[in-house]
């Protein structure tokens, strides 16, 4: 597989109280071009960090150092209708656009949309900017969009408002709106952690399905380790903002390389591990 | 004798002019050093459920005892003393308690409160919570805001048992914490549980977590009990739509154990 960008020796410094403080510490990855990868964590690994660098969208404060290159190629495979892009020579160090060439989706969706705007109309704008198309297209697109998203009754969906839709068809919303320019990536930062276990996985479901549908990239960003080896084909595991390990998903769950990982994984509270009450053999 | 007991507990709020129930005919018992854990999706009913037990909302029909007595026909004296054996964590420490308090002004406030330790006392007994919760005595002098998620957690638990409760509403209690210190806290409440016999009225959308800790589960639906009984032979073979679905949604970890 191709990568569809490459980072190198990513270091991420925010200043707090006059102080440096590191988010992230000499990452390197490759990210390849079609690929699930989750990166999981606890608070404080960098997980988000290297979610906004990759975005481009870390705060002005932030000290970065190391590089994020992105193929060209990739990125033109995915934008042959906008003319003024030239196939550079060498592949690498193109500048991808936020909205048109990566999507964004994050935890909580009431505070990317627009509350006073109709949802259709939002997605619209996002088409229009991106895909320079004429209003009356963008908004036939949009309508296309929300029924991908499958939200209930499409053809009032367009002229909804957001406080109108319940926490997980805001969250469609929002990913319809990161989708609507055919992005190369799709990145979900903790998209599915507000919502309650039924949500969550039909939203999964949902990236899965859009993913799969255009051949997106998904960078899916989640504490759930669980989750993320539910939908990624790797994962990167973080923590204080080192890398700790890269691997495919069933390396990392059966075969583990770092103590960490395993510490991860024996955490988890799942349907099939022994219960804490047998643990202690204790019981009412 | 259970320590509480609810009996067709119902609350209706309005949505858009129109009445909904937010609890619908909801009974439940708990027993001593039991725990009983309240699942279901959003808007099932559980925190409602959870505001009404503590009298912070009150039903419009049902009845609730605790500790024997009829709960809601308490006020006054009688009822702030009853309240000292029933107490409450919730998700966030941080938004419950006033972040530029100390540890020890939170810690002394209940204790000051229910007179439970004389002023010259009370630092001594604060030192001797936050032992308890496994938190160093030295971190009394400290801020809310400048310590970490689980010692505020921690915090949260030695304020609720200061007043030697005996039941505590945790109402999505280690929901925001990272798996390693969910762990720890959930065994500090199972130890709790057990030298000082305390019930749990234990809210989560987790049923993993559910299964780990808690002995009986009552699963709601949009305000009614779609069903209960022993929380792992719920979870392990749900009979209603809503089990069903919550079980089917909570992610798998599949691994190939030798």
């Amino acid at each position: 597989m191709t990568a569809l960008l490459w980072i190198r020796d990513l270091s991420v410094r925010y200043r707090h109280d006059g102080v440096e403080v590191p988010a992230l510490k000499g990452i390197s990855l490759d990210v390849k071009a079609g690929e699930r990868l989750a990166i999981i964590g606890e608070s404080g690994s960098g997980k988000s960090t290297l979610a906004l660098a990759v975005a481009g969208l870390l705060a002005r404060g932030a000290v970065i150092a190391g590089t994020i290159e992105w193929s060209a190629r990739q990125l033109q495979e995915s934008h042959s209708v906008t003319p003024e892009r030239q196939p550079s020579a060498v592949d690498g160090n193109q500048t991808p656009l936020l909205g048109r060439d990566i999507g964004f989706v994050f935890q909580d969706p009431s505070s990317s949309l627009d509350p006073v705007m109709p949802v259709g109309r939002q997605i619209a704008e996002v088409v229009r900017t991106h895909l320079k198309l004429s209003w009356r297209d963008s908004c036939t697109k949009a309508k296309t969009l929300l029924e991908r998203i499958r939200l209930p009754h499409p053809d009032s969906a367009f002229h909804t408002y957001p406080h109108q839709l319940s926490g997980g068809q805001k969250q469609r919303v929002a990913i319809a709106a990161a989708i609507a320019a055919g992005p190369k990536l799709l990145i979900a930062d903790e998209a599915t952690s507000a919502l309650d276990t039924i949500v969550q996985a039909e939203i999964v479901a949902l990236i899965r399905r859009l993913v799969a549908e255009d051949g997106m990239t998904l960078l899916f960003i989640s504490h759930d380790i669980a989750l993320a080896a539910a939908l990624a084909d790797r994962i990167v595991v973080l923590r204080h903002g080192e890398l700790i390990e890269l691997g495919e998903t069933d390396q990392i769950l059966n075969a583990p390389r770092h103590a960490y990982t395993r510490a991860l994984l024996d955490a988890h509270l799942g349907l099939d591990a022994e219960p804490l009450l047998d643990r202690r053999g204790a019981s009412a | 004798m259970s320590v509480l007991a609810v009996s067709n507990l119902a609350k209706r709020y309005h949505r858009g002019g129109k009445p909904f129930a937010a609890v619908d005919d909801v009974s439940f018992e708990i027993g001593p050093a039991e725990t009983l854990a309240l699942a279901g999706p959003s808007g099932s009913g559980k925190s409602t459920i959870a505001r009404l037990v503590l009298r912070l909302i009150e039903p419009d029909a049902g009845r609730i005892d605790f500790e024997g007595a009829d709960f809601l026909a308490l006020s006054g004296a009688a009822l702030r003393a009853r309240r000292a054996r029933l107490q409450m964590v919730f998700q966030d420490p941080l938004a419950a308690f006033n972040p530029r308090a100390t540890v020890a002004r939170v810690l002394d406030d209940p204790l000051r409160i229910h007179g439970l330790a004389s002023r010259a006392e009370r630092p001594r007994h604060i030192a001797a919570l936050l032992e308890r919760v496994g938190l160093d005595p030295a971190l009394a002098a400290r801020a809310i805001h400048e310590i970490s998620g689980g010692q505020r957690q921690r915090v949260a638990i030695a304020r609720a048992i200061a007043t030697r409760p005996s039941l505590i509403v945790l109402d999505e209690a280690v929901s925001a914490l990272d798996v390693s210190v969910r762990a720890q806290i959930l065994e500090l409440l199972l130890d709790l549980q057990r030298q000082e016999r305390i019930a749990y009225l234990f809210i989560s959308h987790d049923l993993g977590v559910i299964r780990a800790v808690a002995h009986r589960v009552v699963i709601l639906d949009a305000g009614r009990i779609a069903e209960s009984g022993d929380a792992r032979a719920v979870i392990v073979n749900p009979q209603s739509a809503i089990g069903k679905a919550l079980v089917a949604a909570t992610p798998r970890l599949t691994r190939n154990r030798p």
